[in-house]
């Protein structure tokens, strides 16, 4: 690890504050410098709010200096996906019909944030509405993988993921729909954690597919995501589909993990990942069956268990969640906030609320609706998104059985490593095959992490480590233990960024 | 112009098959899905949140208080009440609706199966309950600058989303075949008998002129026999007699086109009050596809047995049941009691007489001179300004002599202006019968003497005469004598 503050991590950080070491406003200040530094390659912001997070920074301080009380990650900056309403700072889910719209209110992850005395840097740039698994869905900018500037940084949460890859952020909040916390996560080099659905409010977070929508820490490693974890966590009221039970121990979890042993634990590994073409590439099932062989040597059991399900698990999630979407994104339609096209005092409104959806809306956001919208339609609404209902019934069991049978699933977290720029945006399905292997767990439900595994072509590579329902503290104390394995952590190996 | 058959030429030619779609505004404190207040007649756009207005990110949270109530709706309709339901999205783009869905309920509805008796002309008509389910209201379009008030031609629509997620109850009726030449009247009885209910569950204020229960009519006609015919559903239809009126003119309007041997067109209809006529609306053909799916973003609901059976046993006294035994104890007939129930009158009177009146006499008001004053100012008799209670007081002053009726009239003047109650109005105009008997045998003995071929009369054993002295008594006393004393002094002056 460097010397710099950008280089610790955040729990390191969190104790320096705590301890009089450093200042929560010369930690923010770093971090900002850095931003204005290297955010002209990386453009993984699409705001940054220097003057309100240096504030909260200086509270903290005149807070420690008062002797009072404070949370854990005090004083640790923190960046915040866009698609997460903050008050009173501009939030756009990167799309162009939320151009300088400024929430009136605070998500409930933001309340916590802010709560726990996190300045918060900016919010990071992703694919417009989270939709898409390299960001270049994003209407405002590209966001660079910090490993290869002509590479994608995953998505949909590539911001988040390359801030924090590129030191940008030691923490940063993220939302998992289909893997866009994970997969990014995996090829950044980071850690990236998708909770138990339930088990994080949704309030405040601008709705993709509520049945998936999961908001959850993207950090350098286990520990600093477990202690992001604990401070979002928690039964909301103003969220009814939050689970009203204590947060499973990731803190601690993380912790038990780093100590290296994992005797007892058993590992299953999913038949239908590795056959035919769900197989990953060559390189990343190498870098993968490394990280494997090391988690046996810490005293897993490793099984094979089968998800016949699994197979399916692609296109029921392209049935569910464009048709949530198609019905979520019904709102923007320029009557109340946001982008109104077309509105000279003679068209009709059809025809404004129609120009304005037609211009505010991207090409992958209009391509879910369409797709949502025809899978919900009289006459269509039975073999589609009620079959794919169904089959998601059936991978929830899959995962059950599997569970019966092993302690957590692994697996990598992306088929390939992050591709170029381009690459996939002409083929929607090439696109799509990047949550081949995240989509399921957000089907069922359960938590799942990826963790830095090893490189391929020299591009990071993730496992992932899936957990039962309520049982994120498993997959921390996994991630954790692959961690301690390793002599330097994956995302201090990164490459030196130029600054533009 | 459209073609009318006459009404009885219709119902002697077909059948006509009823289905009412009733909506009514619970007043619960909050909306449905938020804290907002759910006031009436406030400033717009100021009993908003980020929930209500549908701003990004924001999620509902079903109101207890709004499921309770429409549990105590589908109990008092007889319905099943749902172990599991949930809510769904009803997808379609209206700027009055800030999600461009409704939460409303589809296949799962909380109440389903139950029935309503309704009495008309003697005869009992079960109305069977297909669904009782919840869902949010809309918010409220103002189209300023055009001639109709409608969108077409306006210069500016303005929304108001107040009303905006204020909790509405669906409550669907199956087809009501049988009901032949009075299917108007019974779908009057059914929406008031409904109103009645849900009324005295206080749950809603239930008034239509407000919009707090507002119906749709479905109405088929089909020759005896037959299959039933193609429906239109007339929407909006706000008053018991516009109910009525709108099933009315439907069996007219329809059976004049089968007669001619065309086709009934399913589409929504509108009403229109001033001439009681219904025009086409959106045709059901091009009809939107609501695209139901289950509220995501909502848990499932599973109303615990023992939380329904507590809600079951907490249930008031049918009105109907109540009626029954309210008719009996007031001795009235039949007609008397239609009448106090078409007037609107049962709680009014039942008040007057735990008020300490007795029942003829508060029936008596009620019925004959408040009804009246109601009907000329075209307000409600229960809006009128004088309470059961000062009924009560008003029959209490007559019963003791210190009104006549006449006064009686004159000091419900003055308590309907707000002069008070019933005692001060009749101090302070003086309105007190005279009983001082001294004063009343000069006015007598004046008129006498002023109508001597009347009293010869009198006199003579022709009793019957006495009333031209006992009006002159009365004009001279200015209506404040009791016209029984005037009579008996009167007769023993001249006997």
């Amino acid at each position: 690890m460097g010397e710099r503050t950008i280089d610790q991590t955040a729990a390191h950080i969190a104790e320096a504050i705590r301890e009089g070491r450093t200042s929560a406003y010369s930690v923010t200040e770093a971090f900002l410098d850095r931003i204005d530094a290297v955010d002209g390659t990386v453009k993984a912001f699409l705001h940054v709010d220097r003057e309100g997070a240096l504030a909260t920074a200086a509270e903290v301080d005149a807070a420690i200096a008062a002797g009072e009380e404070l949370g854990p990650l005090a004083g640790v900056p923190i960046a915040i996906k866009d698609v997460v309403v903050t008050k009173d700072m501009p939030t756009t889910a990167a799309s162009k019909i939320l151009e300088g719209w400024i929430p009136p209110y605070d998500a409930t992850i933001t309340e916590r944030v802010k709560a726990a005395k996190m300045p918060i840097l900016g919010k990071t740039n992703l694919d417009e509405f989270a939709m898409g698994s390299s960001t270049e869905y994003s209407a405002y900018r590209q966001t660079a993988n910090p490993w290869d500037t002509g590479r994608i940084p995953g998505g949909s949460g590539g911001g988040s993921a390359a801030a924090v890859a590129a030191k940008m952020a030691p923490l940063a909040i993220g939302t998992d729909t289909g893997g866009s916390i994970r997969q990014p996560g995996a090829v950044t080099g980071t850690f990236g954690a998708k909770p138990t659905y339930g088990s994080n409010s949704r309030y405040g977070l601008i709705a993709f597919s509520s049945s998936l929508d999961t908001p959850g820490p993207v950090a350098r490693n286990a520990l600093d995501a477990a202690l992001l974890h604990e401070v979002i966590s928690g039964h909301d009221p103003r969220d009814s589909t939050t689970i009203d039970a204590p947060v499973p121990p990731v803190v601690e979890a993380a912790r038990s993990g780093a100590s290296g042993d994992l005797s007892g634990v058993k590992l299953g590994v999913v038949k239908e990942f590795a056959e035919g073409s769900a197989a990953a590439e060559p390189g990343v099932v190498e870098a993968y069956q490394a990280g494997v062989d090391q988690l046996v040597k810490l005293g897993a059991q490793i099984v094979e268990v089968s998800c016949p399900s699994f197979t399916y698990a692609l296109p029921t999630y392209y049935l569910i969640a464009p048709s949530e979407a198609s019905s979520n994104l019904a709102r923007y339609d320029g009557v109340r906030y946001g982008l109104r096209a077309g509105d000279d005092g003679k068209r009709s409104l059809e025809e404004v609320m129609s120009l304005t959806r037609e211009a505010g809306f991207g090409p992958e956001v209009k391509r879910r609706i369409i797709l949502g919208t025809y899978a919900l339609s009289a006459g269509y609404v039975d073999q589609f998104y009620g079959q794919a209902q169904k089959v998601r019934t059936l991978i929830k069991r899959d995962f059950e059985a599997a569970f019966g049978e092993c302690d957590a699933l692994i697996s990598p977290t992306t088929p390939f490593i992050a591709f170029k720029f381009g690459e996939r945006t002409g083929d929607p399905y090439q696109m799509y095959l990047a949550d081949l292997y995240t989509i399921p767990t957000n089907l069922y439900g359960g938590p799942g992490v990826s963790v830095p595994v090893g490189l391929s072509e020299g591009m990071p590579v993730g496992l992932q480590v899936m957990g039962p329902v309520m049982g994120d503290d498993i997959t921390y104390r996994v991630a954790a233990a692959l961690e301690s394995t390793q002599e330097t952590l994956l995302a201090d190996t990164a490459p030196e960024i130029e600054g533009k | 112009m459209t073609k009318l058959n006459t009404y009885e030429a219709a119902v002697a030619a077909y059948e006509p098959v009823l289905g009412l779609e009733t909506h009514i505004e619970l007043d619960t404190n909050t909306k449905m899905f938020c804290g907002c207040s759910t006031t009436f007649g406030a400033e717009p756009n100021t009993q908003v949140c980020p929930v209500c207005l549908a701003l990004p990110g924001a999620l509902p949270v079903a109101n207890k208080a709004a499921v309770e109530a429409t549990i105590k709706i589908g109990l008092a309709l007889n319905c099943r009440i749902a172990e599991w339901t949930r809510f769904a999205r009803k997808n379609y783009f209206y700027p009055d609706m800030p999600k461009n869905f409704q939460t409303s309920q589809y296949e799962e509805p909380l109440c389903e199966d139950g029935y309503v008796e309704v009495t008309v002309d003697g005869e009992s008509y079960r109305v069977e309950i297909e669904r009782v389910h919840l869902e949010e209201d809309t918010g409220k379009t103002l189209h300023v600058g055009g001639a109709t008030g409608r969108i077409h031609g306006a210069t500016e629509s303005l929304v108001d989303y107040n009303r905006a997620g204020i909790p509405l109850v669906e409550i669907v009726t199956r087809p009501v075949p049988g009901t032949g030449a009075l299917a108007p009247e019974v779908a009057r009885a059914y929406t008031a008998e409904l109103r009645d209910i849900v009324r005295s569950l206080g749950v809603s204020d239930v008034r239509m002129e407000q919009g707090s229960l507002r119906c749709d009519v479905n109405l088929s006609l089909n020759k005896s026999g037959d299959e039933w015919g193609t429906r239109t559903e007339t929407k909006n239809v706000n008053s018991l007699r516009s109910v009525e009126r709108a099933v009315r003119y439907e069996i007219r309007r329809q059976s004049a086109l089968l007669d001619a041997g065309d086709k009934i067109h399913q589409e929504t209809r509108h009403f229109h009050e001033a001439t009681g006529e219904t025009s086409p609306g959106r045709s059901k053909e091009e009809a939107t596809d609501y695209r139901y799916f289950p509220e995501p973003d909502l848990a499932v609901m599973e109303p615990g047995r023992e939380w329904v059976e507590e809600l079951r046993a907490s249930l008031p006294e049918p009105p109907r049941q109540r009626r029954e035994r309210l008719q009996a104890e007031w001795g009235l007939g039949d007609k008397e009691m239609q009448s106090v129930v078409n007037a609107d009158a049962v709680d009014l009177i039942a008040a007057t007489i735990a008020a300490g009146a007795s029942a003829s006499g508060a029936v008596k008001w009620w019925l004959g001179e408040l009804s009246r004053r109601a009907n000329e100012s075209g307000a409600e008799l229960g809006s009128l300004a004088i309470t059961p209670a000062q009924v009560a007081e008003l029959q209490g002053m007559v019963d003791d002599g210190r009104l006549n009726d006449k006064l009686a009239r004159q000091v419900i003047d003055g308590v309907l202006a707000g002069e008070g109650g019933p005692a001060a109005v009749a101090a302070a105009r003086g309105l007190e019968v005279v009983s001082d008997t001294g004063a009343l045998e000069a006015a007598v003995d004046e008129a006498i003497a002023a109508n001597p071929d009347v009293a010869e009369k009198i006199r003579g054993g022709k009793h019957a005469a006495a009333g031209a002295l006992i009006g002159a008594v009365m004009k001279a006393t200015k209506g404040q004598a009791d016209a029984g004393t005037v009579r008996q002094i009167i007769l023993d002056k001249l006997s």
